[in-house]
Order: structure tokens, then sequence, then C-alpha cells
């Protein structure tokens, strides 16, 4: 069963067009990440699913019912906030209970529900405590367990941790990931950060000015993107787009463009295309580890992989991987190579692409081929 | 601190800027003194005057030494003095205008809390024209609003009543009380009262146990500052009222304007005094809070 959906939903400010019609629906237990740049009308949408803010026109539907106009409270909603949003002047356990105390819960009930929730999160030590006496990880908790403990049939999370640092991000991410194991609700989760959309969500919504890009699982929308927003906005460093022209070289078709030396790159495509395409400009969707030192032993074994030469501008070690610039003709190309065969500064390096995994992309519509 | 240090430097030029900053602060605050002794030296006076003799006064002149004591301006001033007839002293008007004030204070600064939290947490069309209107009323002289009042007073059947005037002082005050705290509820962040929401609070539970809790600095300073004009304040006192039902204040005039007796500068001294306590020791108490709320946003 579905407990969300979401038909053509709008929302103007004044003259102001936020959300465009967007269509959406989680099915029970579903993690949804929504991901986009900012401003992109992710915390609207949001915001109107909790009820917070108002419906322009379309339908929002949680667990069957239509809430369009149903006041937050009555909706079974529990959001976490970006800034926490914890009372400032009450406890950590006042501020889990003041829902259930607004809701008229009986004590002994809401002091269970407490002592269940605390110890999910490994807050008992803290629930004494009023939030300017927690850290940031310990408010971003507290703030969990005051929607973990409503036990609604929907949660809402507005970019949950994008106020921790790096470190105890990653942490609280895979905490995240645990808890909805356990938990097994179903998940708004709003984020600009593409690596916890794609570690934590069953399905990814990519917005884009007020528009849904793409909503698919998140290898989908890694290898699939459906254009080339999504393309560049999902994995990082960037996919690489290079403007090319279709041909048919030998009996295969290819993808060629000028080089840096002035000759020009021919690489043969792995899959068909519509053949009146040939002869007309697509561009090449090409993610950084899709390419590779060509080593001839190893890329024998592999089909679809195209080989070119570059000059290499800039390296950059990171330890786990090298990024490395490379130059095609006027463009620059990012590449992520594995250390020991990571390319040297200055060097013309031999590259194997991998064009089973390449994107073509139409440059008018700039969707997916 | 910084003169002990100084002492140890043995360098010539360092030891130099010593004594020039010494002088510098030397200057500074004997400058602060005279200025400070220029202020104070009214309230001497009178605190003085309020405890000697009167013929000692007539002899010795006004602004003297004091030869002599006595409490007895002050229990004149307070309980038997004459004024206009009356021989009650201060004491019916010092409770007049606390009956008044206290009321007006508390009333105009709930009001104020209340207009504040709806005007920055539950705007609506119009709502920032309504507040740009309330402003109109922090810069409109009191003066303006006399005849209005006393139409609205004599409607009413509130005139010579303490209920007129708090009347008056409650509605005069709500533009500033309404002011300060809608400024101070700005920067009370919006998702705490969507949290609410969403936990199931409606409009007065988020008032009572997350706006209010928030507030006492701000209400701190609102009262202060209503408790203070509240009480000052003269011009409705004298319009409005007479006599027994005067104010302390709109009672000072009368006292220092009758004229058929001969000054009474000891009991005027006790008097004035009677009627700036009040105040005064708000301030004393509640100054430091005033300051600290006046600078202090809603969440540290
Ligand atoms: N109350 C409002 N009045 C007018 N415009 C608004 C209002 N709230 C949001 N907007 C506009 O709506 C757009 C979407 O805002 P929203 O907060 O949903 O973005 P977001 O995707 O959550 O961005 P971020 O990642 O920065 O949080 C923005 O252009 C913003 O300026
Ligand atoms: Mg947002």
């Amino acid at each position: 069963m579905s407990s969300l959906v979401i038909r053509s939903l709008r929302k103007n400010y004044g003259a102001h067009e936020v959300l465009k019609g967007v269509d959406l629906e989680a099915q029970e237990g579903e993690f949804i990440a929504l991901v986009g740049p900012s401003g992109c009308g992710k915390s609207t949408l949001l915001s109107m699913i909790a009820g917070l803010e108002t419906v322009t026109s379309g339908e929002i539907r949680i667990g069957g019912r239509l809430v369009n106009s149903v006041p937050p409270k009555d909706r079974d909603i529990a959001m976490v906030f970006q800034s926490y949003a914890l009372y400032p002047t009450m406890t950590a356990r006042e501020n889990i209970t003041f829902g259930m105390e607004s809701r008229g819960v009986p004590k002994a009930e809401r002091d269970a529900a407490v002592k269940r929730v605390a110890a999910l999160l490994q807050i008992e030590a803290l629930l004494g405590r009023k939030p300017g006496q927690l850290s940031g990880g310990q408010r971003q908790r507290v703030a969990m367990g005051r929607a973990l403990v409503r036990d609604p049939k929907l949660f809402l999370f507005d970019e949950p941790l994008s106020n921790l640092d790096a470190k105890l991000r990653v942490e609280m991410r895979t905490e995240i990931k645990k808890l909805h194991h356990r938990v097994g609700k179903t998940t708004i989760y709003v984020t600009h950060d593409q690596v916890e959309a794609m570690t934590l969500a069953s399905r990814i919504a990519v917005m884009h000015r007020g528009e849904l890009q793409q909503f698919a699982e998140p290898h989908v929308t890694y290898n699939r993107p459906t254009n080339m927003f999504v393309a560049g906005f999902m994995g990082s460093p960037s996919m690489n787009f290079i403007p090319a022209q279709l041909t048919r070289a030998d009996d295969r078709v290819a993808v060629t463009f000028p080089l840096a030396d002035g000759g020009s790159a021919v690489l043969p495509l792995a899959t068909d295309v519509a053949a009146e395409r040939i002869g007309r400009a697509v561009v090449l969707g090409v993610r950084p580890e899709h390419l590779s030192r060509y080593d001839a032993e190893i890329h024998a074994r592999k089909p679809g992989i195209a080989t070119l030469s570059a000059p290499v501008e800039v390296v950059e070690p990171t330890g786990a991987e090298t990024i490395a610039v490379l130059r095609f003709g006027a463009l620059e190309v990012v590449g992520r190579f594995e250390p020991d065969s990571a390319p040297r500064m200055g060097e013309r390096i031999r590259l194997g692409v991998d064009m089973t995994r390449a994107c073509l992309f139409d440059p008018e519509t700039q969707r997916l081929i | 601190m910084a003169d002990l240090s100084l002492a140890r430097v043995a360098d010539p030029e360092a030891a130099a800027a010593g004594r020039r900053f010494l002088a510098g602060r030397i200057a500074i605050y004997g400058i602060l003194g005279v200025f400070a002794l220029i202020y104070l030296a009214p309230l001497v006076v009178v605190v003085l005057n309020s405890f000697r003799e009167q013929p000692e006064i007539a002899r010795n002149g006004l602004i003297n030494l004091p030869r002599s004591f006595t409490l007895e301006a002050w229990s004149s001033a307070w309980g038997s003095y004459c004024i206009g007839g009356t021989c009650e002293g201060m004491k019916r008007n010092f409770l007049n205008s606390l009956a008044m004030t206290i009321p007006a204070t508390i009333i105009s600064t709930l009001l104020g809390a209340l207009n504040g939290y709806v005007l920055s947490k539950w705007r609506f069309r119009g709502s920032e024209a309504l507040f740009t209107l309330m402003l109109l009323g922090v810069f409109m002289p009191g003066q303006i609003a006399l005849m209005p009042w006393a139409f609205v007073l004599g409607k009413l059947g509130l005139t010579n009543s303490t209920y007129g005037l708090v009347l008056v002082h409650v509605i005069q005050g709500i533009s500033f009380t309404t002011l300060f705290c809608r400024n101070y509820y700005v920067s009370i962040p919006d998702d705490l009262i969507k949290a609410a929401r969403i936990d199931g609070a409606g409009f007065w539970r988020i008032f009572r146990k997350i706006v209010l809790p928030l507030s006492p600095p701000i209400l701190i300073v609102t009262v202060i500052w209503q408790f203070t004009g509240i009480w000052n304040e003269y011009l409705f006192g004298v319009v409005f009222t007479s006599g027994r039902e005067q104010p302390i204040t709109a009672a000072l005039v009368a006292l220092t304007a009758g004229g058929t007796t001969a000054r009474t500068y000891d009991v005027m001294s006790a008097a004035v005094l009677i009627g700036a306590l009040p105040p005064l020791l708000v301030y004393f108490f509640g100054g430091k809070y005033f300051v600290r709320g006046l600078t202090q946003g809603a969440i540290k």
C-alpha cells in the first residue's frame, strides 16, 4: 500500500512558482530521499506534506486519506528539522514528551514511551538536560527521539545532518539507516548531499527548479540519469559532459570529438542508437571512475572499452584514490584513478573509457538518449 | 590592574607611556566625577531638606548643610499635610498611583506580548501594515490624545477615576509593549512554532509553553519601562482626575502650585521623594535585567 501519494502538487508564493506540479509516491516502509540544489523547493514540499504550508493545487494523501486541508497535528506525521527546533526552555525529556502531553496521553504511557526511545537512541543520560547543554550530535538525537516517540505513519526529515561535522555526519548516517531498518516507517528525507541520498534511500527523487527530474532507485538514478541535470547532480566529482558527434566508423557507431593535439578521438559505442541520430551532435557523459589507465591485458577481457590519449594537467591524490584533470581538446575532463595506476603531472596518458557505462544526451533537450 | 603591571616595566619609554595613561585616566574620571556631582546635586539637596526642620531651612536657606534632623516632614507628607482643603497627605495619592500603575503595567505588558506573538509568529494578510500603524503610537505625543480621551472617558463614565487612567495607560502603552515584544519574538526561530504545531499544540499552548518561557528578558524590560513611564506620567492624571483621585504625580503638581500657605520645603522634599521612590526601587532592583534584556536575543 502507498503510504504517501502526491499528485501534480503546485505551490505559488504570489507570482513566484516554487513547485510546478510534483508527482511522488512512497510505498509502506520506503525511504525516499529528496535531493536537489538549494532553493529547488525541497523544504517547501516537505512543509506541505507536514501541513505547515498551504497547497496551491494538487493533492496529498497520507495512508490513502486526502490531507490537503488537515492541520499538521492530525496528519499522523513526525518531523525532524534541520535546526532541530528543540524547545530551548525544556529538558530533553520534556521535548520528547511535549507532543504526547499536547495530545493528552497519560503520564505512565508517556514515561514508557520516553524510556523506549531513549534506549533506542542511547540518550538516557541526557534526558534531564536542556538543549543548550547538549552537543550538536546529542541535540540531533533528541530531535530524532521527539519524532520517533510518536509512532507516526510518516517520518519527515529536513536535512537533519547538515549541521554536523563531517565525521559525525557519516556516523549518524549509518545510525539513521540502522534505525530505519529497525523501525521500518515510511520516511521522506530531504538532503542536498547526494551521498546521503545514495546510501540511505530506497528511491531518490531529484528536484530542480520546482520540478521532479527523476524518481527512481539509487542505482538507476546514478547509472541511467534521465537528463543532464540529474547526471551532473548525482556523483562527486560530477559526470564529464563532452560535446561530440555520432558517426559510423567501420561497421560500428561511434562518438567522435576533437582532442588537444588537433586529432580527434573516436570511441565506439557499446550500445545501439537510432539510425536517424547518426551524423548529429550528442553529449557524451562519462563519470570520472569510468576512465582508467589503459592496460591491454585487463581491458582485453572487458568488452566496450574505448581508448584515447590525453595530457594530464592536475593531479590530486586523496589517499584512497587520485583525481586527475585531463585535457580533451578545449575541455577539462576529470578522472578518478587507483593510486598505483594514477597519472603523473605532465604525462600524456593512454586512457581506457568504459563505454558500457557511458551515457548519451541530446544536446537540445538535455535528455538521455 | 593596568598600573600594577606597568610598575614592573623598567623601560623608560614604557614608563612615560604609563604616566601618560595614568594622567589620561585621572582626567577622564575627574570629568566624569564632576558631571556625576552636577547630576546628583538636586537629589542630594532634596534628600537633605526632607530631614531638616522648616524654620531652619527658612533661616539658613534651601541649599545649605543641615543643622537639624527630624522625620516630621516625612510623616506629615505621608499622612497629614493639607492640600486644597483635605489633610490626608500623599498617602491616598500614592495608593492611587499604585492602583493605576500596577494593573496598567501588567495588562499592557500581557497585551504587548500577545500582539508581538501574533505579529511575529502568526502573520496574516495586512499584519505588517497593522504593525506599522501601531508603531505610529510610539512616536505620537500623549497630548494629541488628550481630547479624544476626554471624550471617551466621559462616555464611559470613567472621568475622575483610577480605572479611567488604567484604561488610558493600557492603550497608550500598547504601541511600546508590542514593539518590544514583537522585535524580541522575531528572533525566536519559526521552526520552533512549526515543531510545536506538529506536536499538536495550538495557538495558546504554543504561547504559554514555548513563547512565554522564552520571554522573561523582554518582559522585564517591558515591565520596567511601563511601570516607570506610567508612574511618572502626570498629564493625564492632572487633566482627568482631581483631588483625592489624583495619582501622586498630579498631587505633587497641586502641592507645589498651592500658593495659599507659606512654602514648606521640608514637606515638599519628602513628598517628592515619596513620589519618586517606587520607580527608583524598580530601577535599582531591575536595572541590570533591563540592560541585559535589551541587548539579548531570545535564543543564545
Ligand atoms: N515564504 C516564502 N515566500 C516566498 N518565497 C519563498 C518562501 N519560502 C520559500 N520561498 C522560495 O521558495 C523556493 C524554495 O525554497 P525551499 O526552502 O523549499 O528550498 P530548498 O530546496 O529547501 O533549499 P535549501 O536546500 O536551501 O534548504 C526558494 O526560491 C525560496 O526563495
Ligand atoms: Mg530547505
